[in-house]
């Protein structure tokens, strides 16, 4: 079982736009940025499995099976 | 007089008489400048019931006091009016250079009025001043009417209007620099009512500064800031402000198909992202600006380039229109450019067209046209805006707007509009304050009256619940407050993603020599929201219309991290009205007039 990992702006640097990684009971957003090379507080806005929120809370939810996190370094515009 | 520079120039163009008046200070630090000044000195002399079309309307050409200095983004302009599209105030923002030059020509504004019987243009050029004639000008397009003015006024910056707002359509833009706009509510047309095609500028006069190192010193923090942040020194300056499409579409709140969906899976074509990579050629900076998110991209338009979209726009010609190319997205931009129309509205109201067709209002028979306004069809966008800004067949009615349009078959509910004004690139069932804040715009539906998307989605300055209502009225009461405040200065909205109200203050009083609190300027913009809400309610606006489309408010998203959620707008308004020190009905209390200094 996998998850994926949907990056965006300079986060997709040398990383790319998509990252698939093994799924492990348990595992954490924070698992997989530490995975990543990505600290919290370079990210602005986390999405797991379709849920938003303050991004330390986002890092301690589990990921779930064949789930997915899209990450967000600070961007804005309008 | 510091920061000012103490003139305003009136240009009658029934009577062709040229006249200056002297500024009053205290009047004008009162408002700030650009939008509140602006909105105070239209007020002053025209009835908010008057005919936006006819000779008695003005329209107000104005600067701030940080215009024309040398602080960051200080080159902005406002033109304020009475919008043709929602009969509301009209303050329509743009950079480009234009502003700043109008400064430097020796003046903080102009107001136009009565009625031209021929086309003709303005030239200024410091004190000389001239009502020029422009027949051979009409019907031109922006490109070519900006290259021929160049030619007549060597060294001015040119704003112009398109065929779109001579034809009066209520979407119309101005035009500066070519492909820079004051673009929403419809300010192109009352130009055009006027038989007035442009303006011409030029001058070498510069501000007096009340405390020049000071000014030196505050402007290098600001700098400071704005290149360590990582909005505006890194994901603005990169990508501009398309690097939106992404963050936006993985919420659920990216509007597709006129809103009946906020998920569009190809949203990458379109993206931040997809055009630095693909299309970007350079950045396209306005004057002063250190951020620099404007775009020049690649276009068989130009071997050199030409001008990109912005976020809203990107958006509202892919996902809106449930089509996801970037070459159709610049291509309609550039259009749109060159007809002088808001990107936002005309894409909105092919957006209503596709779904009035989609639901069979429309029909093949009333477009009379090979090319259907249909959902996914590429090649109807720049078919239909050159017959939209042209007023070419069916393509008269698109030009009155999403609202007129749908009005039109007897449901207006398919326009996804404020206040007949088209809302931009953000679903707020999954988004609760900024749909309080689309509600509430003194200028009908728009994301630059108070951005909430920023804590909302973004995370900045910090992350909200977006489903939440707790404290949302006083995020949007201070939010719009301070963006009054920083549209009255003559900088750009975007340097609030790095300073706050103590360093707008601070510039203030270093130019102006002033000693302002953050809270005097965040009182100077309610004082702006107020006085704009008063010219509203004497303009016939009713409360009633602080409302959301009833899509909005009553069908559940249908899908993704939104799904399920309608706007609480019955739940949200209430509070707002208590906040805002207004009664229950949402209107301005004698008591918080009193307050601001507006009675």
């Amino acid at each position: 079982m996998s998850i994926k990992i949907k990056l965006f702006a300079n986060f997709r640097e040398g990383r790319g736009k998509i990252v698939e990684m093994d799924y492990t009971p348990g595992m954490t957003g924070q698992d997989v940025i530490d995975s990543l090379g990505i600290t919290a507080p370079e990210i602005a806005a986390l999405i797991v499995d379709g849920v938003d929120g303050k991004v330390d809370a986002m890092l301690a939810v589990p990921i779930k099976e064949d789930g997915y996190m899209a990450i967000f370094p600070p961007v804005a515009g309008g | 007089m510091f920061g000012y520079m103490g003139k305003i120039l009136r240009v009658n163009l029934t009577t062709n008489e040229v006249t200056t008046e002297d500024l009053d200070f205290e009047l004008a630090k009162k408002y700030i400048g650009g939008r509140g000044l602006g909105t105070k000195l239209y007020m002053d002399e025209v009835d908010p019931q008057v005919d936006p079309f006819a000779a008695e309307n003005k329209i107000v050409f104005i600067n701030g006091p940080l215009s024309g200095t040398a602080t960051p983004t200080g080159g902005r302009y406002m033109v304020v009016t009475k919008s043709p599209l929602t009969g509301c105030i009209a303050s329509s923002n743009s950079g480009g250079e234009w502003g700043a030059y109008l400064k430097y020509a020796g003046y903080d504004a102009i107001i136009v009025e009565g009625k031209a019987s021929l086309p003709v243009y303005i030239n200024i050029d410091e004190d000389k001043v001239e009502i020029l004639p422009a027949l051979d000008l009409w019907g031109k397009y922006t490109t070519e009417a900006s290259d021929l003015l160049a030619e007549k006024q060597p060294g001015s910056k040119v704003l112009t209007i398109g065929p779109a707002g001579e034809k009066l359509s209520q979407m119309a833009a101005i035009m500066n620099e070519k492909d820079r706009a004051a673009g929403r509510s419809g300010v192109g047309a009352v130009m055009g009512s006027k038989n007035l095609k442009a303006i011409t500028v030029k001058g070498n006069l510069k501000p007096e500064i009340a405390n020049v190192e000071g000014l030196k010193a505050v402007t290098k923090e600001c700098r400071a800031m704005l290149k360590e942040n990582g909005v505006t020194g890194g994901g603005l300056p990169t990508y501009g402000t398309a690097v939106l499409v992404n963050i936006i579409n993985e919420h659920g709140v990216y509007p597709t198909k006129n809103f009946q969906e906020g998920i569009d899976p190809d949203a990458e074509a379109v993206s931040g992202e997809t055009m630095t990579e693909k299309y970007l050629i350079k950045r396209n900076p306005c004057h002063h600006c250190p951020i620099g998110c404007g775009r020049w991209v690649k276009s068989d338009k130009s071997a050199d380039g030409i001008g990109g979209p912005e976020y809203e726009t990107l958006w509202v010609f892919a996902g809106d229109l449930g089509i996801d190319d970037m070459e159709v997205v610049i291509d309609a931009n550039y259009w749109c450019n060159e007809l002088g129309l808001d990107t936002i509205s005309a894409g909105a109201t092919l957006a209503a067209a596709m779904e009035l067709y989609q639901r069979g209002f429309i029909t093949d028979e009333m477009l009379n046209d090979d090319v259907i306004l249909k959902f996914g069809n590429a090649d109807s966008v720049v078919h239909w805006l050159k017959k939209m800004g042209n007023r070419e067949g069916f393509g008269d009615l698109l030009a009155r707007g999403s609202y007129r349009l749908a009005d039109f078959f007897g449901v207006p509910e398919y326009s996804m509009s404020v206040k007949k004004q088209d809302l931009p690139a953000y679903d707020p069932r999954g988004i609760q304050g900024m749909g309080l804040q689309y509600a509430t715009s003194n200028r009908g539906g728009c994301h630059v009256r108070g951005y909430l998307i920023s804590p909302e989605i973004l995370g900045l300055p910090e992350k909200l619940d977006r489903f939440d209502l707790a404290g949302k009225e006083v995020w949007a009461k201070v939010f719009q407050d301070l963006t009054a405040v920083i549209d009255s200065t003559g900088l750009c909205l975007f340097t609030s993603f790095a300073l706050g109200a103590q360093q707008y203050a601070d510039m203030l009083n270093e130019v102006l020599g002033t000693e302002w609190t953050a809270e005097d300027v965040l009182l100077a913009g309610e004082r702006i929201w107020n006085l704009e809400k008063l010219f509203n309610l004497e303009a016939g606006i009713s409360p009633e219309e602080d409302t959301l489309p009833p899509r909005l408010l009553e069908e559940a998203m249908p899908d993704g991290p939104t799904k399920g959620w309608v706007h609480k707008l019955d739940e949200l308004l209430p509070l707002y009205y208590k906040e805002r020190g207004w009664d229950e009905d949402g209107i301005p209390t004698e008591e918080r007039l009193e307050k601001l200094g507006l009675l």
